[in-house]
């Protein structure tokens, strides 16, 4: 590891690793603007905002410098300052500045730093926004009339989630980010992880927004409208308020929808306890009898997305569980069927979740039951707290409220769902016989936690090794399909979470979400389930109940078939 | 929609490179020789053939100016607008063959796909500024009365 | 035939040499871009045909006994303006403007009579000039990296085997080691050809110090400044001394492949080398144990496909790998992690076509010419509205008066000069002042200025400069790759600023946002292209301020060049009030009465020029 100090404005600061000037810089207090550098991407070094000044007024860029040993730097004299605004006035003299009534407004790094840097004018001609505006997705919106082109997204669509259907085309003034021939992103191999979206520092790329069509059904009395909370929404929601990440606010949640106007707020979790169950199920049967190994998961919606468009002969190895989203709307939707003669009012589904891919998942039709959708409108994190913020609720002076019943009840394994390495765990504290304090311990050191790419455990399952890998991110999800596929490793059960640090990170999520950000969102899910109260799903009196009551005869509902292609051909 | 042939054809063009997945610019070249431009289904084959993302090769094949994605036309004219060529008066040319063809910035081929005028940035013939080429046949010395004789030429001698 | 051995290669050179001799007469004509162009090729098999015809014909290939005329497609000869050019030796004859109906004439009077074609012979002002020697254009030249451009058979390895070709390589091979090569290299003090001058000694000591397995001679033949055709004359002329040059730089870092990235609109330059990497693998100088050293080494060619940016070392290279070229962050530098990240030595074409001639001669020789930190001559381009265009070399340290008044035989049709474009989009404009400035790479830089690849445009009084830096912000906005912001952005902006200030809708206060811009674009972007962007602005504000207050204060162009700037008057006095001129106005803009003199709104007034050519009277003109 490299070490030496170097003299930033003047002052001693001492580096050990850190990989470029910039790591250093902000390690002294200053924060550098950039749009093009985050920490999980390669080095781009195009926005030119990072600049410093060495001793001899050079002008170097912070990002892509290694520190060197008595380096002496300025971040801040009237050079860099003037170059620093001459910069900004051209990205935003090319900038379609609808500020107002934009998506990102009070979350764009442009306008912050515009404001930062006091730009008060610009001395350039208006470019026409005349480019159209993409929102044939299911969960992103993009308008290029709002890209700077930092290539953020590029970088994290194609190293990061390794989907690869964001490019740079064309050049110079003409450049921009599109896919490939210009086609809609509903055209090409988009999962809808909507991790562009999380980086995007502007309004080019945003979530798409349905809080309108939640606000409708809120307010038509012929509506019961259901809601389900993933678990993950606990512990980040109050970021949007000013509270640490991490901090468990269920109850205010809870309290906040209710004064919404939601007839019945349920958590997902409780869905997750039957995804645990099914698909242990599924794993142990086929573990007994023989079959095609891994199993791999299906709770994530993006990486089912994912397989189908890559590895369409893979599609027999994902567990044929629906997701804990759909299984949950089919259980209500189930709940609830001829129910409209008795009180005249429809049901709607709404969930919240971390997650855009979920908004696609809704609404694929191989998904609906009797030509009814399980899930009728899906919103992120952050619609549900501008929601809250339009309703004008004071979310921090709420008291906490707890959720309906039946279907409000989750076990600390539901939960955990939230988290990489959560389905695993919770799927081996089902196969574990011995149901004790001591094992629930033991699964926690097998390896299954923590944010490494890549994961792996064995567990020794009644005289057999059973052997568990963990992976978020999709591009780690490709290689690990790389060494599978190659038959250099084995695994018994594969969890694939499309997003860095699973739901916790995900793009529907509060913005910006640095690395430190989801490790203390991750202590909170961990949290979470050491407080319940119960840990395992087969212990959670409602799976029972359901098993009993609606779900008698009815276990297909909780299942969706995938064709493979492997099957197909035969 | 491809035909046999085309699918053969950029096959045997990416079997020539190895599938190397570096000479992507050469089996466009190659396949742009032979189509005179990029068709969009034959990028997608061969994006699944070199195992390359379609957006990758799209954004490749809008970075360089020699790719087409559109059809050109059967004489390609392109006017030298190096320096050399400037000071010498090149721009007077063009926008002699633009008139001439009812091309413009924006429509660099005829409806009937016989003549395509472009500029491009130095053959690096300047000594004999102002020059044009047509398909890649140098002609120096020009001016926009000697353009619009070669104009006549080439369609004369394609039977129009 | 594979030449094993350096022995084999010395009695090779001797055959071929004593080949060479017995060609009592040689017919060079110039095969390059710019005479194949004006028809040189079919000269060539004219020529070639009679002398076959008549029995006289001896090749250098078949290493024939007998004695007999050569007749070979040479390299530039670099008198460009007066191609097709055609040389005899030994008489040093050079016919001009040379037309196939000329062919039969040439072979007859000259060859076989041995007497002159005065009539197709350069004169300049009334006297006849002979010899190519005579000639100013050559007279002040000094031809080293050029020697056998226009004086050999650029297709014939066995020609340049004859004329000690390959002959550095075995010396190297065989008697130094890697590091002596960086050593002799380093002492010469030659710099990179290709526009930032950095050593070239010391890129190759870095090289070959990296650890790697794996490292890449790179050569960048990726020529794109408008107005520069150094490097392709080579690479049609002399393809083989540039080969040699990689291959002693792939010995001396420790590299065992090359590659040749060669801009697409070089496609003779390009066959030129397939054929001379062909050659050189079958003699056995490409590839597995080479000369019987142990060393291997072999180059593959890579044609780019239409983008400027890509002579950027790194945009090269990316597009090597089959990317967009697009440059990256530094570091790591080339040296370190080049090609496919690995070492890479990455020069342009005369800088590898230097190298033979140091590794023969030595580094003392090599500083004696020109100024001891830019040593060695450079081959320039001279183009514009000089009357001598062409391909020259002349030593570092000559100055631009020599150049442009001697060689380039000063401006053309007796117009004053006004000043030289230097260094092509990254360079600048120099005036009068700086005539006498010595052309090396430090000197230039002292005055906002640059070699670059060579590239010298002379500019007449009949030049607008604004129009010249907006000719160039065009270009560099057109070739930016558009990643950096700076560059992206700053070259569009000043584009369009430059565009208002030609179009006479410029104000005062632009002059200094482009100084703002282009102030920001040279400290802020990412890549040389970018960092050299504004040059052609700021030193076009710098050297001709009063020009670009002319249009936005005066609204007047002082070149007469700008269109829009012009203004249409009607002299009263000529005109006869006929209304012609009237009536050919499409905008309406010619006001009067039948019979009474007319006036043009200026206001109104497209500068379309109708009227001018309706007057019947000549009374309408542009001033």
């Amino acid at each position: 590891m490299k070490k030496g100090t170097m003299i930033i404005d003047g002052y001693k600061i001492a580096y050990e690793g850190e990989k470029n000037i910039l790591e250093v810089v902000r390690k002294a207090g200053i924060e550098l603007p950039t749009f093009c550098y985050h920490s999980e991407l390669s080095i781009y070094g195009a926005c030119r905002m990072c600049i410093v000044e060495d001793q001899w007024g050079g002008t170097i860029a912070s990002c892509s410098t290694p520190p060197k040993d008595g380096m002496v730097i300025y971040t801040n004299t009237p050079k860099i300052q003037k170059h620093r605004c001459m910069i900004l006035e051209l990205l935003l003299s090319n900038h379609h500045r609808d500020c107002t009534v934009c998506e990102k407004n009070g979350k764009c790094k442009l306008q912050d730093l515009a404001v930062r840097f006091g730009i008060k004018g610009i001395r350039f001609s208006a470019m026409p926004d005349n480019q159209e505006l993409d929102d044939s997705s299911a969960s992103i919106v993009r308008n290029p009339n709002k890209c700077i082109m930092c290539g953020d997204c590029i970088r994290m669509c194609e190293e990061v989630q390794g989907v690869g259907v964001l490019g740079l085309a064309y050049r110079g003034s003409k450049i921009k980010v599109t896919s490939a021939f210009n086609r809609q992103l509903a055209q090409v191999q988009c999962v809808n992880c909507g991790q562009c979206t999380a980086v995007c520092p502007t309004g080019a790329l945003h979530v798409k927004n349905e809080t309108k069509k939640v606000w409708d059904v809120l307010s038509n009395k012929n509506k019961r409208v259901v809601a389900q909370i993933a678990p993950a929404l606990r512990i980040a929601l109050g970021e949007e308020f000013g509270l640490e990440p991490g901090e468990i606010v269920t109850g205010k949640i809870v309290a906040a929808m209710r004064k919404l106007g939601f007839d019945e707020i349920y958590d997902t979790g409780i869905a997750a306890d039957l995804t645990v169950m099914e698909e242990t199920k599924e794993f142990t049967e086929k573990f007994k009898e023989g079959g095609t190994f891994p199993l791999f998961t299906s709770c994530c919606p993006a990486w089912v997305r994912y397989a189908e468009h890559k590895y369409p002969e893979l599609l027999c190895n994902i567990s044929s569980c629906r997701s804990p989203q759909q299984m949950f709307g089919a259980v209500i939707k189930e709940h609830y069927r001829n129910t409209r003669e008795i009180d005249g009012r429809d049901t709607v589904m709404v969930s919240i979740m971390p997650c855009t891919a979920k908004k696609f998942e809704a609404s694929r039709p191989e998904l609906e039951v009797h030509g009814e959708r399980d899930v009728d409108i899906v919103i992120t994190t952050q619609e549900l707290a501008f929601m809250i913020k339009e309703a004008g609720i004071v979310f921090n002076e709420l008291e906490a409220e707890s959720m309906d019943m039946p279907f409000g009840l989750a076990s600390g394994a539901g939960l955990i769902f939230g988290v990489t390495g959560g389905v695993a765990e919770a799927v081996l504290r089902r196969c574990y016989k011995q149901k004790t304090a001591k094992t629930l311990k033991e699964i926690i050191f097998t390896g299954v936690r923590g944010m490494e790419g890549i994961k792996e455990a064995e567990i020794d399952l009644e005289g057999r090794s059973m052997r568990v890998a963990v992976v978020h991110g999709l591009n780690n999800a490709q290689k690990i399909v790389k060494l599978i596929k190659s038959g250099e490793k084995q695994y018994d059960f594969v969890e694939v979470m499309a997003c860095p640090g699973g739901c916790i990170g995900g793009a529907g999520q509060p913005i910006p979400a640095s690395a430190g950000t989801k490790k203390l969102r991750a202590k909170g899910i961990y949290e979470v389930d050491r407080t319940s109260q119960i840990k395992r799903s087969e212990e959670n009196p409602m799976i029972m109940a359901l098993y009993n009551g609606i779900l008698q005869n009815k276990r297909h509902l909780l299942h969706v078939s995938r064709e493979c292609h492997a099957c197909k051909k035969e | 929609m491809l035909t046999n042939c085309q699918i053969e054809k950029a096959n045997e063009i990416i079997e020539k490179h190895q599938r190397k997945k570096s000479a992507l610019i050469a089996v466009l070249q190659e396949v742009q020789k032979e189509y005179r431009y990029l068709p969009e289904p034959l990028l997608m084959h061969i994006s699944s053939e070199m195992e390359i993302s379609p957006a990758k090769i799209f954004s490749v094949a809008t970075f360089y100016e020699n790719f087409s994605l559109e059809p050109k036309g059967k004489y390609v004219i392109k006017i030298c607008d190096g320096t050399a060529c400037h000071v010498r008066k090149s721009i007077p040319i063009l926008n002699a063959l633009r008139k001439e063809l009812n091309l413009s910035e924006e429509k660099h081929s005829t409806d009937d796909l016989l003549f395509t005028v472009e500029t491009v940035s130095c053959l690096g013939a300047c000594g004999l500024a102002p020059v044009i080429t047509v398909n890649d046949k140098v002609y120096a010395k020009m001016t926009p009365k000697t353009a619009l004789e070669l104009l006549q030429a080439l369609q004369k001698e394609a039977g129009k | 035939m594979k030449i094993k051995t350096v022995r084999q290669l010395e009695e090779m050179g001797q055959l071929y040499a004593g080949a060479l001799k017995k060609q009592s007469q040689k017919v060079l004509i110039c095969a390059g871009t710019g005479c194949v162009a004006g028809g040189s090729i079919e000269i060539y098999q004219k020529i070639k045909q009679i002398v076959d015809k008549s029995g006289l014909l001896a090749s250098v290939e078949l290493a024939e006994e007998k004695e007999g005329i050569g007749v070979k497609r040479s390299g530039c000869h670099g008198f460009c303006e007066m191609g097709p050019l055609v040389r005899i030796e030994p008489q040093g004859y050079l016919y001009i403007n040379v037309k196939p109906q000329d062919c039969e004439e040439v072979v007859q009077t000259t060859l076989i009579e041995g007497k002159p074609v005065e009539r197709l012979m350069y004169s300049w002002e009334g006297k006849v000039y002979p010899t190519q020697e005579e000639i100013l254009f050559y007279k002040k030249q000094t031809r080293l990296v050029l020697e056998n451009c226009g004086h050999m058979d650029a297709e014939s390895i066995q020609e340049y085997i004859a004329k000690s070709g390959y002959k550095a390589l075995a010396g190297a091979l065989q008697t130094m080691e890697p590091d002596e090569i960086c050593k002799i290299v380093s002492d010469s003090n030659l710099r990179g050809r290709g526009g930032g001058g950095f050593p070239t000694g010391r890129k190759w000591s870095q090289v070959l110090a990296q650890k790697s397995k794996i490292k890449y001679v790179v050569c960048n033949g990726d020529e794109g400044d408008p107005g520069a055709f150094m490097d392709r004359s080579i690479m049609e002329g002399d393809p083989h001394r540039m080969i040699e040059g990689m291959i002693i730089a792939g010995y001396a870092t420790g590299a065992s492949e090359g590659y040749v990235y060669v801009r697409a609109e070089y496609p003779l330059a390009v066959e030129r080398l397939n054929t001379a990497v062909e050659q050189a693998r079958e003699y056995g100088l490409l590839g597995r144990d080479i000369l019987g050293s142990g060393f291997d080494f072999d180059v593959f060619i890579n044609q780019g496909a239409g983008a400027f940016v890509c002579g950027e070392g790194s945009a090269l290279t990316a597009s090597i790998e089959g990317k967009r070229g697009m440059p990256r962050v530094r570091p790591p530098r080339t040296t370190e992690a080049g090609l496919w990240g690995r070492p890479t030595v990455l020069n342009n074409v005369e800088t590898f076509a230097n190298v033979s001639l140091i590794i023969q001669n030595g580094s003392e020789w090599y500083k004696s010419m020109g100024p001891e930190k830019s040593p060695g001559t450079k081959a320039f381009a001279i183009t514009g509205n000089v009357n001598n265009t062409g391909l020259i070399e002349v030593p570092m340290g000559t100055t631009l008066r020599e150049v442009i008044f001697e060689i380039g035989g000063g401006i053309r049709d007796g117009n004053g000069f006004k000043a030289v474009q230097i260094g092509g989009p990254s360079g600048a404009c120099l005036t009068e002042e700086h005539l006498d400035l010595p052309l090396d790479f430090d000197s230039l830089k002292k005055v906002g200025a640059m070699i670059g690849s060579g590239g010298l445009v002379v500019m007449d009084e009949e030049t607008c400069m604004v129009e010249v830096a907006r000719f160039f912000m065009n270009f560099t906005q057109n070739e930016s790759c558009g990643k950096c912001v700076p560059c992206r952005e700053g070259t569009r902006r000043m584009q369009e600023i430059l565009e208002r200030i030609v179009e006479g809708k410029g104000m005062v206060k632009d002059l200094d946002l482009l100084y703002d811009i282009a102030d920001t674009v040279s400290s802020a972007s990412l890549c040389g292209l970018g960092k050299t962007a504004g040059n052609p602005v700021v030193s076009t504000l710098k050297y001709f301020k009063d020009e670009y207050l002319a249009h936005v204060v005066d609204k007047r162009c002082p070149a007469g060049s700008c269109q829009a700037l012009k203004i249409i008057t009607i002299d009263q006095d000529l005109c006869k009030g006929c209304s012609k001129c009237a009536r050919a106005c499409p905008v309406d803009a010619v006001k009067g009465k039948v019979r009474q003199p007319y006036r043009i709104n200026q206001d109104q007034c497209i500068k379309c020029g109708a009227c001018i050519e309706a007057c019947p009277f000549s009374a309408i003109k542009e001033v």
